[in-house]
């Protein structure tokens, strides 16, 4: 579980994320919803210390990850894993030596182990094909997959997705989005994913924020958030035009 | 205070790049890689470049010593000084900083717009030190041995040259090598030569390192690393030098 509590963050003058509280439960996909500028990625990226706090806590499990100094924070790390918006995967490595770079850094586990265990992870993301090609050779989808197989190679407590489906196709967005559902259950992960599409939050989305001008304005979950009357929120859910005429609420 | 904001970052970012690897073993086999990439690869244009530079300065010496009372040998002698004191290290370092420098922050630069230095920090890695440590160490340890093949070659050119065009014979140019040579001088070039790899590649990285934007700014970090990686060689050259030679 990942407790939010009371952050803040300014750039200069602008306020980025203005008091923002949620509770992020494990062995469920955590979804924190916006639109462009909201503050999604920021708060992301305060979570796992690459941004840091103007005040609050950031508390996982019983540790309060923003009062760690840095070599802490290091170690406090492994139990993380990410998937970031371009998958981030090391150019000069084949994806096989992506997924095993973590397991060779921090384990002292044999390479038939190592190996074992990338290609475990790349079964799991339906990727067992593809162990020797470079991210420069792999689709999008491919990439993402080779990714997420990467953030669970060393069997993670938390799952951080950035934006996960901005690239791909539809189709290939739900085979993500499941793949993340199902490892989030399998491995009991408290997973944080960050999205402004509404495919996902209705199909994965078990606990819900929606952050407005870097305030959470809503939360829910994906049986509720289509029938709330938050005027922001259902601004954000029906923006196409086609959606809108399906609206139940008049009110939009 | 710019320039006092950038001396603060770099040493802070060195602090980082020095500290206790993570994995000796993952760090090795890294050093290993960059050597390779820093050093054998950059072979090929230190040996056109020293094999051409030594038969050029041979073929000036021996065209500008018109003198009777200066003897033939000195165009080996002056071949030798001049590659060994000056052109081989000060160069070729020169050279590299630019082929080197800006193949590591365009390298390094990439990796931070693209998140795959923030990946490296998500999983626990010391992404300063595992990027910046092997090619530093890398630097220091293979820059020697270029200056040392483009030393030989420099005066090989030299004597290909010499003896080809006439300018000098081929006893008169190995005589002139060979003449008053003190062996300290190799010592001055060799230690300039392994800060100026130090320097080549840990300026590179710093400015590949704090890379912000987009592919415009990580051509304009490596245009960075290489005028001041060139400037601070030139700058550590005359410190250098001026420790060997007056005190």
């Amino acid at each position: 579980m990942i407790e939010i509590k009371h952050i803040s963050k300014s750039f200069g003058e602008h306020k980025v994320i203005d008091d923002v509280s949620f509770t992020l439960q494990a062995g469920k996909t955590n979804l924190v919803i916006g639109e462009s500028g909201s503050g999604k990625t920021t708060i992301l990226k305060m979570m796992v210390g690459l941004h840091t706090i103007d005040s609050g806590q950031i508390i996982y499990d019983q540790t309060i990850f923003n009062e760690l100094n840095e070599k802490q924070k290091q170690d406090f790390r492994k139990d993380i894993g990410m998937l970031f918006q371009g998958g981030a995967l090391f150019d000069s490595m084949t994806v096989e030596e992506n997924i095993a770079f973590p397991l060779k850094m921090f384990t002292n586990h044999t390479e038939k182990e190592i190996y074992d265990r990338v290609n475990f992870c790349l079964e799991k993301v339906r990727l067992h094909d593809r162990n020797n090609l470079y991210p420069a050779e792999l689709s999008g989808g491919m990439k993402k997959r080779a990714a997420l197989a990467r953030a669970i190679s060393s069997n993670p407590k938390y799952l951080f997705c950035d934006e996960p489906n901005s690239g791909l196709d539809p189709k290939t967005s739900i085979v993500i989005d499941e793949l993340i559902h199902e490892l989030t259950v399998e491995f009991n992960m408290t997973t944080v994913i960050i999205t402004h599409d509404m495919n996902s939050v209705m199909q994965i989305g078990e606990n819900v924020m929606f952050l407005y001008q870097g305030k959470k304005w809503w939360e829910g979950d994906k049986q509720t958030i289509l029938s709330t009357n938050n005027r922001e929120l259902l601004d954000f859910v029906y923006a196409a035009d086609f959606l809108k005429k399906t609206n139940p609420n008049k009110n939009l | 205070m710019g320039f006092l904001y950038h001396i603060g970052r770099y040493f802070l970012l060195m602090k980082r790049a020095f500290s206790k690897p993570e994995k000796l073993k993952v760090y090795v086999k890294q050093f290993f890689f960059e050597v390779d990439n820093i050093g054998v690869s950059s072979l090929g244009i230190i040996t056109i470049i020293s094999f051409f530079m030594g038969g050029v300065i041979t073929i000036q010496a021996a065209f500008s010593l018109t003198s009777p009372l200066i003897p033939l040998y000195a165009v080996g002698f002056t071949t030798r000084e001049s590659m060994i004191l000056e052109f081989s290290p000060t160069i070729i370092s020169l050279i590299l900083a630019g082929k080197v420098g800006g193949n590591i922050a365009s390298e390094i630069g990439s990796m931070r717009i693209s998140e795959q230095i923030d990946a490296l920090e998500i999983m626990g890695v010391n992404s300063a030190s595992f990027l910046i440590l092997p090619k530093v160490l890398a630097g220091i340890f293979i820059n020697p041995f270029l200056i040392a093949i483009s030393m030989f070659l420099g005066i090989f050119g030299g004597y290909v040259m010499g003896v080809a065009t006439g300018a000098c014979t081929s006893y008169e140019y190995i005589f002139g090598i060979q003449a008053f040579f003190m062996p300290w001088k190799l010592g001055y070039a060799f230690f300039k030569t392994a800060v100026f790899g130090g320097i080549i590649t840990s300026v590179a990285a710093y400015h590949g390192y704090y890379t912000e934007g987009g592919a415009l700014e990580v051509g304009k970090s490596s245009t960075k690393a290489v005028v001041y990686g060139s400037i601070l060689i030139l700058v550590a050259n005359f410190i250098i030098t001026q420790i060997f030679f007056v005190t």
